[in-house]
């Protein structure tokens, strides 16, 4: 089968973990992710993906689950939200610490309290540290097309990594959209069945799956796992070029510069918010605004120099986070802050507060962001927050 | 004293030798660990009869069972708790300041 269909994100998402062929799916249910693992689970039903299916009782058990069918070399998938990734997260660290490479869906929503079941990105900077590789897609095609790039990309012998897969949360899971579908047999050629690795359990000979590592050789073991996680970058790029080769899409890898060539003023996101700042950017290019749009796929490993080079020519750079860091500003600002000082890249930036709770980012906030940036002479304040009801 | 590591120790001289993953036989990597004891257990053999109660009763398994009636103090990993003089009936187990006779 190669076609097309209306699909929203979760529906695009649940389709590309079929393509995949997990051998092994552990999945808890939370809105806004349901509808992703409720797929998945009609397909095993209806015979159309041949995976064990197993229903856990919550998601820390969904990653515990995902730990053990990945740590004996099944292929896996699990997928999450908001207060359900954080009740995981204890777990993250051992898969990554362990090098199974898990893919997962994180359907992005807002964090309690106030309780809130919208979408916004403040869950994904609380596992930002926990040797994931982190990836953010802007529409329901893209979200097919990335989970089957993760697979290839966390199951690569040189990485060996989990990978989360940031779906914004209804703004992308429950919005429906036309959706190509590849064909099995594509798929197939373009990701093989998981290789045997090193150090997998089994029953022949037992091993524990947790050995310790104290004072004396901690830190080489943290060293070790840093620095692998670095090419996952280049390798990313790579895998995103050959998917283009075979299925005729692809995205630059782990950013994407949009009209960024001659822009003085750039605006940065991440995830289905890019949709609208695209759109706005050819909006007002007509209307002579110097302005170009990067997106960052990839938030971990982080794209430094590809990130600098992208933003060499531009006088300023406003940074849109759907997170914010409390006593401090958007996550993402923090790490493009980081990148751009390491390049020696002397533009103004901006951070940009918005989306919270669910709360509509507009094309009138768009133009209040370029406006900041065109009047950055005047602007001293760094932090702007979107779309705000009452005087601040 | 028996070697009771359960695997060869591995050489990790460069970042290379260190392993990417963490599933392997226990004791795959053991450190000495016992840098803060204060008092060290001191078996005394003439008046110990190899009951094995201080062997069972070791909460950190810092005893070893040599063979059937002869246990033996392993110093790279006893924290020094005296639980095991404490519950010796023989008094065959006294414990000795460290840096001391």
């Amino acid at each position: 089968m190669n076609s097309y269909a209306f699909l929203n994100g979760n529906e695009a998402a649940a389709w590309g973990v079929r393509l995949c062929r997990p051998q092994v799916v552990a999945a808890y249910p939370i809105t806004p992710q349901t509808k992703a693992v409720e797929k998945i689970a009609q397909f095993v039903q209806d015979g159309d993906l041949l995976c064990e299916y197993l229903h856990v009782e919550s998601e820390h058990s969904a990653m515990s689950c995902s730990i053990g069918a990945s740590s004996v070399g099944a292929r896996t998938f699990t997928a999450t939200s908001s207060q359900g990734l954080l009740y995981m997260a204890e777990c993250l660290p051992y898969a990554s610490g362990a090098r199974l490479p898990i893919v997962m869906m994180n359907a992005n929503r807002a964090i309690a309290t106030p309780w809130n079941i919208y979408g916004d990105q403040m869950d994904m900077p609380y596992v930002l540290n926990s040797g994931w590789i982190q990836l953010f897609a802007e529409n329901a095609q893209e979200a097919l097309d990335l989970i089957i790039q993760s697979f290839r990309l966390g199951e690569d012998e040189k990485i060996l990594a989990p990978v989360m897969v940031n779906l914004d949360g209804f703004v992308l899971t429950h919005t429906y959209e036309k959706v190509h579908i590849p064909s099995q047999e594509e798929v197939d050629a373009f990701l093989p069945a998981p290789k045997p690795r090193k150090h997998m359990m089994n029953d022949e000979s037992p091993m524990s799956m947790c050995i310790s590592a104290g004072n004396q050789h901690n830190l080489e073991f943290k060293i070790r796992q840093h620095r692998d996680l670095l090419p996952a970058e280049e390798l990313f790029e790579g895998i995103d070029k050959e998917y283009e080769k075979a299925f005729g899409r692809g995205y630059g890898g782990a950013l994407e510069g949009y009209r960024t060539e001659d822009a003085e003023h750039l605006l940065l996101a991440t995830g289905s918010v890019c949709g609208t700042l695209r759109h706005m950017v050819d909006l007002l290019r007509e209307e002579r605004h110097s302005v170009g749009l990067v997106k960052m796929r990839m938030l971990r490993p982080f794209p430094v120099k590809r990130l600098g080079a992208l933003c060499s020519g531009a006088k300023t750079l406003g940074v849109l986070d759907k997170n914010l860091s409390f006593g401090y500003e958007g996550t993402v600002f923090t790490n493009v802050n980081s990148a751009l000082h390491q390049e020696g890249i002397p533009l103004r930036s901006y951070n940009f507060i918005g989306g919270l709770g669910g709360r509509d980012i507009t094309r009138q906030d768009v133009r209040s962001m370029v406006r900041v940036l065109e009047e950055s002479d005047k602007t001293t304040e760094k932090i702007h927050y979107l779309n705000v009801r009452c005087a601040l | 004293m028996k070697d009771f590591s359960m695997s060869p120790s591995p050489r990790l001289d460069s970042l290379e030798d260190f392993p990417r993953g963490s599933s392997f036989p226990s004791f795959y990597i053991t450190e000495k660990n016992a840098g803060w004891r204060v008092f060290r257990p001191v078996l005394d053999t003439q008046k110990c009869v190899g009951c094995g109660r201080c062997y069972l009763l070791c909460p950190d398994g810092a005893i070893h069972q040599e063979s059937e009636k002869i246990f033996v103090i392993d110093y790279d990993f006893c924290k020094g708790c005296g639980i095991c003089a404490q519950e010796c009936k023989l008094g065959a187990i006294s414990m000795r300041k460290e840096g001391e006779e």
